[in-house]
């Protein structure tokens, strides 16, 4: 994957051997794109807009107002309450998970005005553990939607995720339920809540809060589904239809409301909130 | 189709049965002898079932012969009408439901349901429903709160169907709709883990005010075969998975993710259906007592604190 080589490099560079990253090559079109170019436009190639994944604080520069973050996740961390060992024991993988991000678990969040919306904003890591949602992710994301519903904020998700985390079992499986009826609390004051699905989507989150927003937006190209092409293939034996579960295919099929460009995102956002939000859209 | 762990006892059965043939034919009285093996088989019975590991219970839960959706509305309701069809787009078999009398008082019950053989079993599509599927759960999870009576659920399934045109309908979006909705019952809801309690497509219809479970059951995020193929690359090592995973009754029970097993007899309730739906049915029947009392909002809190307080971590 494109995205691990650069970080890779980037990682080595601290090694002494300079190496100049200028350019980048785009998996979309096979181009050599000027990496500064690609900063420039939120790392959507300016050739085919192949939509590389970017970390979770790039989403929060792009949908919060400047200055108006003031993060409230990371006040709780995960335990192993299975005493769950694979290839390597779970609180072991955590630890290499939490140096790899400088996070406890897979989210990150707080409140934020969006457009002058007053909002709370909460951004799933994929590259944490692949954005496998666990217990501390499905307290955090219930926790917002408490903040949310206690500050009359509007709630806004950004998704990325494989699934429920493995090595927390039917907890993890819980989480969607707990996730789910947590919304209900911003249902209760009217406040909207707006998610949008990120490459890729897939598994409990899918199947709980990420699909139960009000607007459901989408970035080109990503997967979203329930189960993995993977998996779907091994089911049914056949190859998957070009285009199967992206984001345009689900906009198709009536699932999403909107595929939006990252270069559209913000004003795209800022004009639903606005369009929806109860209240005086001047502040967080 | 007996499960390898069961033969000891299937063997000393099998003696049994043909001791009483010989006493009956040859009119002997063998009546202690029998009687010494019918105990060493209750112990058998015993020490196997006491030892047998989480993927033993995996394969108990699917064991042929264990009640189905369909056999525990026979044998627990006094009369029962099955209802079908989504109202949207067909008739998922691998879901059915209805409405029922259990002891005299009108509830509406739905379950996934598996076949009993393997013909059965491929036109239930072994339990796999797809979005229509959910949406008849919906549908009769509308139809309890109507007429406010109580919701059962009985959940027997490896998972949602994981398949293009399942994909193409929004299975996730479909999940997503049923916890919600059973989430926001305005009725007592009790749901019950029968066999396999496979991930979100066990959860649709798993949001009761009380979850039980049949001893056997389980019930994860994951079946241990698949959990096996992501993290060791080999579908083989389920057994260890199955481990891993705590994803038996006791397990469940102790992270509070159920609330009550309901004790199966000796053998597993394949071997003697009857007496596991008789537990079953008093399991029931004292958790609806329990509910009796609450009010619709009372019921939403009650469910709210019970999912919201799953989960573990640490505050720092
Ligand atoms: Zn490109």
């Amino acid at each position: 994957m494109a995205l691990d080589r650069l970080f890779r490099r980037r990682r080595t560079r601290g090694g002494g051997r300079e190496v100049p990253e200028l350019w980048v090559r785009c998996p979309g079109c096979d181009a050599q794109v000027y990496k500064r170019d690609l900063e420039q436009s939120l790392w959507v190639c300016p050739e085919c807009g192949y939509h590389h994944r970017v970390p979770v604080e790039t989403y929060v520069a792009i949908l919060a107002d400047e200055g108006s973050f003031e993060p409230t996740t990371g006040a709780i961390r995960p335990t192993d309450p299975l005493g769950f060992v694979d290839t390597e024991p779970y609180p072991e993988r955590l630890a290499r998970y939490q140096k790899k991000t400088g996070r406890p678990d897979a989210i990150y969040g707080g409140r934020a005005a969006i457009g002058g919306v007053p909002s709370v904003l909460l951004v799933m890591d994929y590259a944490f553990a692949g954005g496998s949602m666990g217990s501390v992710v499905g307290e955090e994301i219930a926790r917002g939607a408490e903040l949310a519903a206690r500050e009359d904020r509007a709630l806004v998700i950004v998704t990325a995720s494989g699934g429920a985390r493995m090595q927390e079992g039917a907890l993890s499986l819980m989480q969607m339920a707990k996730t789910t009826m947590a919304l209900d609390l911003v249902f209760q004051k009217r406040l909207p809540y707006l998610a949008i699905l990120t490459d890729p989507t897939t598994g409990g989150v899918t199947a709980s809060f990420a699909t139960l927003a009000d607007v459901i937006l989408a970035e080109p190209g990503a997967l979203i589904g329930f189960a993995g092409p993977r998996v779907i293939k091994q089911t049914i034996r056949q190859d998957l239809p070009e285009g199967f579960q992206r984001a345009e295919f689900l906009k198709k099929h009536g699932l999403v409301d909107e595929v939006v460009d990252r270069r559209k995102l913000k004003e795209t956002v800022v004009r639903l909130l606005r369009l929806t939000y109860p209240g005086e859209a001047d502040g967080a | 189709m007996a499960l390898e762990f069961e033969r000891p006892i299937l063997e000393l059965e099998e003696k049994i049965r043909a001791l009483e043939a010989t006493a009956r034919e040859q009119q002997l009285d063998l009546s202690e002898e029998i009687g010494l093996l019918k105990e060493k088989l209750a112990r058998l019975e015993r020490e196997i079932f006491q030892g047998l590991t989480p993927w033993q219970r995996v394969q108990l839960a699917r064991a042929p012969g264990r009640p189905t959706t369909l056999d525990v509305a026979e044998g627990i309701f006094e009369a029962y009408a099955e209802l079908k069809g989504d109202r949207a787009f067909a008739d998922d078999p691998a879901v059915v439901g209805g409405v029922a009398r259990l002891e005299g008082r009108p509830v509406v019950f739905v379950g996934h349901q598996k076949g009993r053989n393997t013909k059965e079993n491929i036109a239930r599509n072994f339990g796999m429903p797809h979005p229509e599927g959910y949406r008849k759960a919906m549908r009769l999870m509308d139809l309890a709160d109507k007429e406010g009576v109580p919701f059962l659920a009985f959940i027997d399934t490896p998972g949602a169907y994981p398949g293009i045109s399942a994909e193409e309908r929004g299975q996730a979006w479909v999940i997503a709709r049923s916890i919600q909705r059973m989430s926001r019952l305005r009725v007592p809801a009790v749901a019950v883990i029968l066999g396999e309690g496979g991930s979100g497509g066990a959860l649709a219809i798993g949001v009761g005010n009380r979850v039980l479970i049949m001893e056997n059951a389980w019930y994860s995020v994951i079946s241990p075969e698949s959990c096996a193929a992501i993290l060791w690359h080999d579908a083989k090592e389920a057994e260890r998975a199955a481990a891993a995973l705590k994803l038996t009754a006791r397990d469940l029970l102790a992270l509070g993710v159920v609330d009550r097993v309901v004790p199966e007899p000796g053998g597993g309730a394949h071997r003697n259906p009857e007496a596991a739906l008789a537990e079953l049915k008093r399991a029931l029947l004292e958790s609806l007592e329990e509910l009796a009392g609450l009010d619709p909002d009372a019921l939403w809190q009650d469910r709210y604190r019970r999912f919201r307080g799953l989960g573990a971590y640490q505050e720092s």
